[in-house]
């Protein structure tokens, strides 16, 4: 078959080949687990840290609106310059892409989990306050719970766009899937490597937003109920 | 010398400015570029978002195409696009940035029309307008502040990924960044790091000047609404 496509019309440079992704799956399923491992650690380092963040800006609410102007900003610094402020300091490795993309999470996660927190209905609040809840106990029991498909949008969306941005690594040659893409690029425009590491790239982002959209479901069974009825 | 002193003067440095390639020249390509892919953004978001708005339908294929790219890695768009019948230079970089400009367009537009108060759109139609002539006449002008927001996210995300254009040699400040990481850090930190002030720097500028922009193109009586709401929304993320 891949020898039949071989010598037809075009010889050199189809937009994809079963012969390069044979030739070449050691690259490939590296590239992969490399993108995969640090998209998984970057968004647990953004989660842990951002949740306390988004407690703290729910308790004390003088500190929500520096922490929301902080990473606001952030947010607009282009992901390039990150990169540029960091890797002096950090070196050329993967330790300079965790820190970028952890903190891109960072911002999207606090902003998500705040908005999920402050959702909690007050009558709600009162009520565990009246039942005799602690603050611990009312962030613990009650307010965390409620809070959950607030924080789950953030840690998805957090993902999906750590997947999309890994890539841009390849500028301290550590981008996972985007050193394919950008390797197929300068091997004189090779599009079967080029598009492999871009599907590849859709597909975790897919594969990793379903996988977490499916924790969301497991961990909120009463939202089910509610949506089913 | 540490590199953030070896930026202060690298950016002190005339010659990097003036020089065929400096950051003046990088300048000029990067706001261009941007200004061109939000120019497409516009041309093809708007009419789609506005229409879409209009009619009440498609509110699922704008929440698809926003999800669809965030997942496309820009990397992968800047270096598709150059070997598809687009070619290589500027219109492939134009037409890849203008893809992600396109999201908050649309839905900014969607949403801007859908918000539009139903008893407006009906006192339009019990007057004779049209359907266009509703849209036109009462829903696009109460969707403009939606549209300017709009507007600046996108301007403000353009601005940001036109740096990666470098990658693909597009041009750009990025270029500057690249050729830091080029010459290796030991050598290339202070440009590296003035490249990334710069490309920060203008990114921040934008998105100051587009919010000027916003409250001045927002008429009045909407400007007060928009403070309601704003108010609103900070009274709800403050928990008040």
């Amino acid at each position: 078959m891949s020898l039949h496509l071989s010598y037809r019309a075009d010889p050199g440079n189809p937009w994809f080949s079963w012969q390069y992704v044979r030739d070449n799956s050691d690259t490939i399923l590296a590239a992969l687990r490399e993108h995969t491992w640090l998209t998984a650690r970057a968004v647990v380092i953004a989660a842990l840290v951002a949740l306390p963040l988004a407690v703290l800006a729910y308790w004390f609410r003088s500190l929500s609106a520096p922490i929301l102007a902080v990473t606001g900003v952030l947010y607009t610094v282009p992901s390039l310059a990150l990169f540029a402020f960091l890797a002096p300091y950090l070196g050329i490795g993967a330790i300079t892409v965790l820190t970028v993309v952890a903190l891109y999470a960072l911002l999207v996660i606090v902003r998500n989990a705040l908005a999920g927190l402050t959702q909690v209905p007050p009558e709600v609040r009162e009520a565990a306050e009246g039942m005799g809840y602690g603050r611990w106990g009312r962030l613990l029991r009650i307010e965390l719970p409620l809070a959950l498909p607030g924080i789950l949008t953030g840690v998805r969306l957090a993902t999906v766009s750590t997947v999309a941005l890994v890539t841009v690594g390849v500028v301290v040659g550590r981008g996972g899937l985007g050193q394919l893409i950008f390797a197929g690029f300068q091997n004189n425009f090779y599009k079967a490597q080029i598009m492999t590491g871009t599907v590849l790239c859709v597909l975790l982002a897919l594969v990793l937003d379903l996988v977490l959209a499916g924790v969301g479901r497991l961990l909120t069974p009463w939202l089910r109920g509610r949506s089913a009825r | 010398m540490n590199p953030v002193e070896q930026a202060v003067v690298w950016l002190n440095d005339p010659l990097n400015w003036t020089n065929p390639g400096g950051v003046l020249d990088r300048l000029g390509e990067h706001l261009s570029m941007s200004a061109l892919a939000v120019l497409l953004g516009c041309l093809v978001a708007w009419p789609i978002g506005l229409w879409l708005g209009h009619s009440g339908r498609g509110g699922g294929l704008v929440l698809l195409v926003s999800n669809v790219t965030l997942a496309i890695p820009t990397l992968a768009l800047l270096t598709i696009l150059p070997l598809t019948f687009l070619g290589f230079g500027r219109p492939a970089v134009v037409v890849a940035l203008a893809v992600f400009a396109v999201p908050p367009l649309l839905a900014n537009a969607y949403t801007g029309v859908r918000q539009a108060d139903p008893e407006a759109r009906d006192a339009a139609r019990g007057m004779g307008l049209s359907g266009g002539q509703v849209l036109r006449r009462v829903e696009l002008p109460l969707a403009v502040p939606y549209l300017a927001a709009g507007f600046r996210t996108a301007a403000v995300q353009v601005v940001a990924t036109a740096a990666l254009a470098s990658f693909v040699n597009g041009g750009g400040l990025g270029q500057i960044i690249r050729a830091g990481f080029g010459l290796d850090i030991a050598a290339g930190g202070g440009q590296i790091i003035a490249g990334g002030v710069l490309v920060a720097g203008l990114a921040l500028l934008v998105e100051g000047l587009l919010a000027v922009v916003e409250r001045v193109v927002t008429p009045r009586p909407l400007r007060r609404v928009r403070r309601r709401a704003n108010r609103r929304a900070t009274a709800a993320t403050t928990g008040g």
